[in-house]
């Protein structure tokens, strides 16, 4: 399984006109494959979630292409690419976004939930799956909680949960130590290692010195550029 | 898993789904009521006009004719014609024999009083009893006709009585004039005879009626040696209001398709009524009375075009009522649409998760709102028409329709922003 930017590009306008036009992503390649993880570093509005979200399916670039296997991503029909992002990918939001009114079990089965019935097999796997990586996480006492009231690290670590229960082939992971404590920022990164070793490409962005040392690949950002 | 969100959403956000509904609420609410009283008000306002009197006269086909090329005023007749008291009961024969409410025919005369002056003298009807050959028992005559007079002494003349054949009532200014008192004997002259009558009415009709003799028909007959003749018939009918169609036919029924003039022949409408008229009564010409007839369906018309305003109105209010609620409900949860895309969930599906809120709230406020617009319905029918407003059961599905199209239609815009909004964009982090 091999994930591969070719030469994308994204701009945003700032303001009217061609002169405000802004790249966020300069005609960037990165290739991601199973069992590595990258770790993307680089200044605050260098572009690095730009690129994540291009490489996950989530934002059309303006120029290049995002290739699965050999398959642009973008060329697939709407149907095709949200069952990709359901169940080939996985995603931890920078925002640590979770559904509020849902409890943190739901959230993390929420993928599932999506697309397959509760007695599929699928779906039991991933919730044991589910309740390992909480106890890994240290934070299987919130089961039931509610999401809104969860902290801001419980949330990030629902996150994390969420996008490695379903055993995706790429994980995407947006700052995902950014308000862990040491300790946590150890156990999180040694999930997204251990979801490496276990055939999954990883793709890491984060401004923590200590990511680096879990990664196989390192790279670093600066104003669009790789 | 998508149920649970349902769930989670309306009760999160019950403050907006209860804003939802009571929108609903109102819109059902004035639609319900406006087109419940709008279907029943029809047959009211009919009602409500018909007790104000004739709305078709009768008169001999010669004269009527006369009458209107040389415009004469009415009574005025240029040529001896009448038509035959015998034929009143054929009223009762037409087509829309049921919608005949009642009838009188009027004979007049000048009759010479002892002091040397004249009054006009009319015979009619009062509560003429008729056993008509279909079986049908009826009292016709002007005491049903003439309802709003006010009797100010004695009573309204009764012909079951023997007494009343040589009784009269009186106008009011006429008995003040001549100093005339119930039970007093008064002479009167006609053409052809003198007879005494006795005073057993005075009536306050507030017109030229209050110069008048009113007597029974027989009577002025007599006076004027006119067995079985009368010059003209009132009759008070329900009518349809008139459309298109019933315009055209009463200009010439002749020039209908034979479907339309089977329409109109069969719709009670004023037009049809005298054609059917004059088909029954030989030699007779019937006419709307104008002001009336057009004031009817005027009312009608305007009454019901108010009320389908009030309801498109209405409607209009509460689709964009919703539809603010609705986007501003999609924009408080953009984060969580944005996640569900990002996680895989299809447009479709999400789409499909807000409109089962929005209906689920939707039904709930219909439901309130009909039942809350039905009592709409009764006020108006107590305070304005003085009746109930039957419950008309085609508003159900109609309100219904109406309603689930104003809020598929107040969803539209917020249902375009779900289908716009990117993930990447409300993803970014910081919320
Ligand atoms: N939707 C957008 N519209 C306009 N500008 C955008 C948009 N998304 C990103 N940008 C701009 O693109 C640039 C790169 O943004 P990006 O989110 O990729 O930065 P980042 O490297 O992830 O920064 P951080 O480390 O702070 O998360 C920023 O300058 C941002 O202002
Ligand atoms: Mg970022």
């Amino acid at each position: 399984m091999r994930l591969e930017a070719a030469a994308v590009e994204k701009w945003f306008f700032r303001g009217k006109g061609d002169r405000n036009r802004f790249y966020a992503v300069q005609k960037t390649d990165l290739a991601l494959a199973s069992g590595k993880v990258t770790v993307l570093t680089g200044r605050s509005g260098s572009g690095k979630t730009t690129l994540m979200h291009m490489m996950a399916g989530l934002l059309v670039p303006d120029g290049g292409q995002v290739l699965l296997d050999g398959k642009d991503l973008y060329a697939l029909d709407d149907a095709s690419l949200s069952r990709l992002r359901n169940q080939t990918f996985g995603m931890i939001p920078q925002g640590a976004d979770v559904m509020p009114e849902l409890t943190v079990l739901e959230n993390i089965l929420l993928p599932r939930g999506i697309c397959m019935r509760e007695r599929d097999s699928a779906y039991a796997e991933t919730k044991e799956n589910c309740l390992r990586l909480l106890e890994q996480l240290e934070i299987s006492g919130l089961l039931d909680v509610r999401a809104k009231e969860l902290s801001g690290g419980e949330r990030r670590r629902v996150c994390i949960a969420r996008a490695l229960a379903a055993r995706p082939a790429v994980v995407f992971a947006d700052e995902p130590t950014s308000d862990l404590d040491d300790e946590s920022t150890r156990t999180a990164l040694s999930v997204l290692r251990q979801a490496a070793d276990d055939g999954c490409a990883v793709m890491i962005v984060s401004h923590d010195a200590e990511a680096t040392d879990y990664a196989d690949e390192k790279r670093k950002m600066d104003a669009g550029h790789l | 898993m998508l149920f649970k969100m349902i769930r989670g959403v309306l009760y999160h956000q019950r403050a907006k789904m209860l804003l939802i509904a009571f929108t609903i609420v109102l819109g059902t609410s004035l639609a319900t009521g406006m087109l419940n009283v709008m279907w029943d008000v029809g047959d009211k306002v009919n009602q409500e006009l018909k007790t104000y009197g004739a709305n078709i006269t009768v008169k001999p086909k010669d004269a009527s004719l006369l009458t209107d090329i040389y415009d004469v005023g009415e009574g005025e007749q240029l040529s001896e014609a009448y038509l035959n008291e015998e034929d009143l009961p054929k009223l009762k024969t037409i087509f829309w024999a049921f919608n005949i409410v009642d009838f009188t025919p009027f004979l007049e005369a000048d009759a010479s009083l002892p002091d040397g002056t004249d009054a006009k003298i009319v015979g009619t009807w009062f509560n003429h009893h008729l056993s008509l050959p279909t079986g049908e028992e009826l009292d016709a005559g002007i005491a049903g006709m003439r309802s709003w007079w006010d009797v100010t002494g004695g009573n309204w003349l009764d012909e079951s009585e023997p007494s009343a054949a040589s009784s009269v009532m009186v106008g009011t200014l006429l008995a003040e004039e001549k100093g005339w008192k119930i039970g007093d004997e008064i002479t009167l002259a006609g053409s052809a005879k003198e007879m005494t009558a006795t005073v057993a009415g005075i009536y306050d009709a507030g017109g030229d009626e209050d110069l008048e003799i009113y007597a029974p028909l027989d009577l002025v007959q007599a006076l004027t040696d006119r067995e079985g003749k009368v010059d003209r018939i009132e009759v008070s009918a329900l009518t349809t209001p008139d459309n298109e169609l019933a315009q055209r036919a009463a200009k010439n029924p002749s020039a209908l398709s034979s479907r339309d003039y089977e329409t109109w022949y069969c719709t009670a409408y004023v037009s049809a009524i005298c054609y059917q008229i004059q088909e029954a009564i030989p030699n007779a010409s019937a006419a709307a009375v104008r002001q009336v007839a057009e004031s009817e369906g005027t009312i009608l018309d305007k009454t019901q075009l108010l009320m389908l305003l009030i309801t498109a109105l209405s409607l209009i209010g509460a689709a964009l009522g919703i539809s603010n609620l609705v986007t501003a409900s999609v924009m408080e949860r953009s984060m969580e649409i944005g996640l569900l895309k990002a996680i895989g969930a299809r447009d479709r599906s999400i789409t499909f998760v807000i409109m089962v809120e929005i209906l689920v709230t939707a039904l709930i406020g219909g439901v309130a709102g009909y039942f809350l617009g039905f009592g709409f319905a009764q006020l108006i029918g107590q305070s304005v028409f003085g009746s109930a407003i039957e419950m008309k059961l085609k508003v159900i599905p109609i309100v219904a329709a109406l309603i689930t199209l104003v809020t598929l239609a107040g969803s539209l815009p917020a249902i375009r922003m779900v289908l716009r909004l990117r993930p990447a964009e409300v993803l970014h982090g910081g919320q």
